[in-house]
Formats: C-alpha cells, structure tokens, sequence
C-alpha cells in the first residue's frame, strides 16, 4: 500500500505541507487557500518538528498493527486496505488513541473529536495535499516493503 | 543608514494582505530576512531594503499574495547619470571598495543571437521531418585526422586522437564547488550522466562522491591548481586548462573563506575558512610555449588519452591566440563570451571587458580555417547560451558544441536576482550554508536539467529539419543557413554571414 514518507534531509521546515493539509481539510473555501484559511488559527493533521537544524513533517503512520486502533474503545479506528480510518459516527471522543500513538499524529479535532490523516481520501483524489505541495519532495507518497 | 548614506531599496515588497494567510513560509524561506511576523499589528510586514529579487518568497506564497516590484523611487530623470550609476558612487564613497557583482553582464550590449536569423527549406529542396527520420546529433570533440594512412598491410588505420563523444551538443560548462554548492555539483552530474554528455568541475577540484561520474566528468586546471592531483586528472573524461572566464577576463578568483567549510577545504587541498585566491595569470604560463609544456604535463600525467581542452575568455585578439593554442597540442579551445556568468566579479570588469561570444566564434572559426588548422582543434563556446536558437546559430557561426552554466542554473531555481557573491542563495545554488544547501534537491534538479537538455535537443533537430539538414555535422560552420537583420556591413563581415534579403 501507498504511504507518506518523509525525508528529513529534504525537509526545509517551510510549514506548507501543514497549511496545504488544513486547506485540504477545510470545511469551507475549497476553492481559494486565502478564503479557506485567511484569519484562521489552523490545525493540520500533518506537523513539522524541528531542533539542531533538522525538521521534518510528521503525519499518521498508518501503522500495520496500529496502537489508536488497538486502543480504541468503541470500534471508531479501523485498519483496512494499509490504512488507518476513524468513523466519526461511532467515536465517543475518549482521548485513548491520542495517547497511544507514539508518533502524536492522532489529535484533537476542532469540529469532530479527534482527527489523523486520512491521506486525503475524504477530500481529495488521488496524491496527498501535502506530497502535492511540498516544495522539495520530502514528503512522499508511494508504495515500500512493510513497515519494518 | 540615513542621511548621506542612504540609498534606497531598490525592490519593494508588495504584499496583498487580503491574500495573506501569515503561514509564514517567505520568512522561513528568506535568507535575506526580509519578511517577519509582526506580533502586535498581527500581520506580516518587510524590511524591503534587504530584498535582492530572488523571487524564492513569491514561489513559495501558498496563497500568491507576494510579489516583487521595482521601486518607482527615482532621481531626476538623467540619460548620463542614470540612477545606478550615481548610487554606485553613493556604494563606494561610503565604504572604499571595489563593486561586485555575479552572473553575467547585464548591461545594455548588443546580444548578436537576437539580430541572427536561421534558414528554412521550400520548394526546391525538402524539410526533414525529425519525429519520421533518422537524425544525427551525436558530436566528437577532438583533433580530428585530415589525411587517412594505412598500415603495412593496406588496411586504414583508425587510431584517432582521444575524443569525448558527446549525445547532445551542449556541454555544462564549469563551475567549481564552493562556488556552486554540493547538490547543484550532484544535480550536474547526474544529468551530464543520464544525457551523455559532460559536465566540468571548475577549478574547486572534485568532491571524492563525484568520482562516480568520471566518464562525465571534465576536470580543470586552473591557476590556483586547487585539489589537482593524480586521482583528479585520472577521474575524468578530459581536462581543462582555464586560462581565463568570460565574466572577468584578465583576473583571478578568490572564494572567500567563508565558502571554505570541511568539504569544500578537504576538495580544494587548502585549509578551512583561508581564501582560496586563483592569481590572474598562471605563473607558469607566459606564452603559447609554455601553454604547450603543461597541455603535454597533463597528457603524459593521464597516458595521452584524455582530451585537453584551454578554455579563455572572448577577448580582442581572441582569433591569434585561439590560433596559438591550435598549435599547443591541446584537442578542444573553449571560449568564454563577456555575458558568461560568474559567482563574483568586480562590477566594472564584468561589465567593460571581453567581447560578444558570436564575434569571437566567427572570428576564431575563420582564423583557423584560413590557416588550415581547424580540424586540429575543436571549438566550445559558451558565455549566455540561452536557448536551442542559439545552440543552432552557434554551431552554424563554426562551434563544435556550446557550453551551458546560467541556462542550467536557471533550470535549477536560479532566478538571476545576481547576489551570488553574497553565499545567502535561497535557491540552494550559490551558497554552502547547510540549511540553503538543502533547498536544491538534487532528485529535482537533475531530472530538471534532463528536460531542458531533451527539450532543446527536441527543438534542434525541428531547426535542422526545417532547414533540410540531418546531422550536426552538417550544419556546423554552415554560416549560409544564417541571415543577420539589422547588422552593419562589418559586423556582418565579421560574423561572415549575409544579411536577411541578399
């Protein structure tokens, strides 16, 4: 299956992936990032971390055997097809995958409960909005061995 | 600095704060530190004065909020004293110094590609159609054999002088690491690998990862001998003596040890953070005769079967000493126009000495073959090849190939915003700063350099099958494929072609 991968030695820090992500993701604006995001505090589901003059983007792994899924309590995370998907409809907004992913990639969200990258299936077609707009390749989205 | 001091800035940073989402991506992205977040106004804000028109801030804007504009600030109107030139006097009354600049001349000169127009076939004799039938662009440079000699048994002997076998006609032409950085050096390469074609170290020596692409590689030699040894000349495909760069002819170079980091130091053979100066003239090179004794050093030192090639700037007499060079027992002349790019150069230099590239291959062209001596010596010109137009007028005026530098850099990022000599590049090209290194992924740029050379070789071969031409060969020297507009009766004589209408 296809994933995000990043490339820290590519990474610039620029932050686009994070607003390409929240546009990706906005629930109104489609058509316009300035529209979309203009006066909004936002919240991505990918994140550059940074230190020491490295820094990298950080989305949902989509684990092979993730812990969200195994901590989830009421059936919301699911793994099917390579990736890792929450049915809004059946989360009870208890927090445990938040907890458990060691990656931080599952968070708050500001409508719903909690929110992780979907790879934009919901939103978009085909390729990640984040690999999209990346500016120095550093995020990529393709198919690897499983993750070891 | 305001009062007496004060000049200025020429770029305005004009942002549509309608369309500005604060991402902050420019002030990441600016090396300059020309855009910041104001926390109290809650907007982004710039300090225009540190702008150099890199245009990386308005790529990168998410939203297209950005752009860069000229100040309309002006002096009184004076076709004399134009407004640079009194703010060059401004520059040096306050500091005493020398101007510097990088790229190539941008002054207002005539660019004789423009005012050269290029034969098509009708009627009488038919166009080749490129995508139907079979093209030849392969080209070898390298002293060609005039007379066919056979050996003792009758059979003809096709032992040649060495020769690089080049796909395309276009060649990348050098650029040294620590001018350029390691990912631009990589991205080269690689494309010079993946096209079959070359590309050239300049004089910074070569990084020991690059010795992988020795088949595609041509060394240089040049008067500081930076990181020659050896290993180096053996690491190549031929080698390159710089006499001269057709952005500072009559000089030298100096990196400035700022450029010199652990890499570019161990590369170079000289210790971290000195200046690596290349004097003016080569101290051991005072005439076409002592040429000749380090053409023939190099050779033996690489077993005679590499290719040596003498680069020199376009300069008056340029015809007499390509001729001379013809008889140094070097294979290849590489001439520099004055448009030729560089990393810094003293402003006056690179705006006032050398001559256009097309003068000095049409002069240089014919002197060798009034002489009978252009089959010696092939001919790469470079100095502001800007696209397949030129390649073709080029090879038509008489070159053997075209070296490529800006064109390829512009492929890379670069936007010719000419602060090169600053080493903050926002490109990732002309710097050695770790984080600015970073922005040229070299996966992007070779593949982008690839295009461009396919792109242009694509529209060479249209050219010549307008023109019913089926080979490189057949169109070099072919000055009668060209018509000038616009030319006087000496430039056209020169440049050896008729005007358009005769």
């Amino acid at each position: 299956m296809k994933r995000i991968y990043v490339d820290e030695k590519w990474c610039l820090g620029c932050r686009l992936c994070e607003y390409n992500c929240a546009f990706a993701n906005a629930t109104s604006g489609r058509d316009d990032m300035a529209k979309a995001l203009k006066d909004r505090e936002i919240n991505p589901r990918i994140r550059i971390e940074e230190g020491g003059g490295i820094s990298f983007a950080v989305s949902c792994r989509h684990c092979d055997d993730p812990f969200c899924q195994k901590a989830c309590i009421s059936g919301a995370l699911k793994f099917e097809n390579g990736q890792v998907t929450i049915d809004q409809e059946k989360c009870v907004g208890c927090y445990s995958c938040i907890m458990a992913c060691p990656f931080g990639a599952v968070m708050p969200s500001d409508g719903t409960a909690v929110q992780k990258c979907d790879l934009c299936m919901q939103n978009h077609q085909g390729i990640p909005a984040c690999v999209e707009g990346c500016p120095n390749r550093a995020i990529i989205f393709e198919d690897r061995e499983a993750f070891a | 600095m305001p009062g007496i001091h004060y000049i200025y800035p020429a770029y305005e940073v004009a942002r549509n704060q309608n369309r500005c989402i604060s991402c902050r991506a420019c002030q990441q992205q600016c090396a300059n530190e020309v855009h910041h977040y104001d926390q109290e106004l809650k907007m982004m804000v710039s300090q225009d004065d540190n702008c150099v028109n890199c245009q990386r801030c308005v790529s990168l804007c998410p939203t297209r909020a950005l752009k860069i504009e000229p100040t309309t600030n002006a002096f009184k109107k004076n076709h004399n004293w134009q407004q640079n030139k009194i703010e060059e006097i401004y520059r040096q009354a306050a500091t005493g110094g020398v101007l510097l600049s990088s790229m190539g001349n941008p002054e207002d000169f005539p660019v004789y590609w423009d005012k050269i127009l290029i034969n098509a076939s009708q009627v009488t004799n038919p166009s080749i159609d490129p995508l139907r039938e079979p093209m030849e662009g392969v080209t070898f440079l390298g002293k060609k054999s005039v007379e066919i000699k056979r050996g003792p048994n009758g059979k003809i002997i096709t032992k040649t002088a060495p020769q690089l076998k080049l796909n395309v006609p276009i060649l990348f032409s050098a650029m040294s690491y620590g001018s350029i950085s390691y990912n631009a050096h990589e991205s080269l390469a690689r494309a010079a690998e993946a096209l079959g074609t070359f590309y050239n170290t300049g004089e910074g020596g070569l990084h020991q990862d690059f010795y992988r692409y020795d088949k595609n590689t041509i060394v240089q030699v040049a008067s500081g001998r930076f990181g020659v040894h050896p290993e180096y000349l053996n690491a190549a495909a031929a080698i390159e003596i710089k006499m001269g760069q057709g952005a500072k002819p009559g000089i030298g170079g100096h990196l400035p040890g700022e450029k010199i980091n652990a890499e570019v130091s161990r590369t170079r053979m000289i210790p971290e953070g000195t200046d690596a100066i290349s004097p003016a003239p080569h101290h051991d090179i005072y005439s076409i005769e002592d040429l000749h004794q380090l053409v023939h050093s190099l050779k033996e030192a690489t077993n005679y079967e590499k290719p040596v090639i003498v680069k020199i700037a376009a300069v008056h007499n340029v015809a007499a000493i390509a001729s001379g060079i013809a008889r140094s027992g070097a294979d290849i002349i590489a001439i520099d126009g004055f448009r030729g790019g560089t990393g810094a150069a003293p402003t006056r230099i690179r705006d006032n000495v050398g001559i256009p590239i097309e003068l000095a291959l049409a002069a240089v062209d014919k002197r060798l073959r009034d002489e009978g001596i252009r089959n010696n010596i092939s001919l790469v010109i470079g100095g502001s090849v800007r696209s397949s137009a030129d390649v073709i007028k080029a090879i038509a005026l008489g070159a053997d190939a075209v070296y490529i530098a800006s064109a390829a850099l512009i492929a890379l990022g670069c936007h010719l915003c000419r602060a090169c000599q600053v080493g903050k590049c926002n490109w990732g090209i002309a710097t050695q700063r770790a984080d600015l290194v970073r922005r040229l992924n070299p996966d992007i740029g070779y593949q982008r350099l690839v295009n461009l050379v396919h792109a242009w070789e694509h529209e060479i071969m249209e050219m010549m099958g307008g023109m019913g031409i089926n080979a490189i060969e057949s169109l070099r020297g072919n000055r009668l494929m060209l018509r000038g507009v616009g030319l006087s009766e000496k430039e056209l004589e020169i440049l050896g072609i008729k005007h358009a209408g005769e």
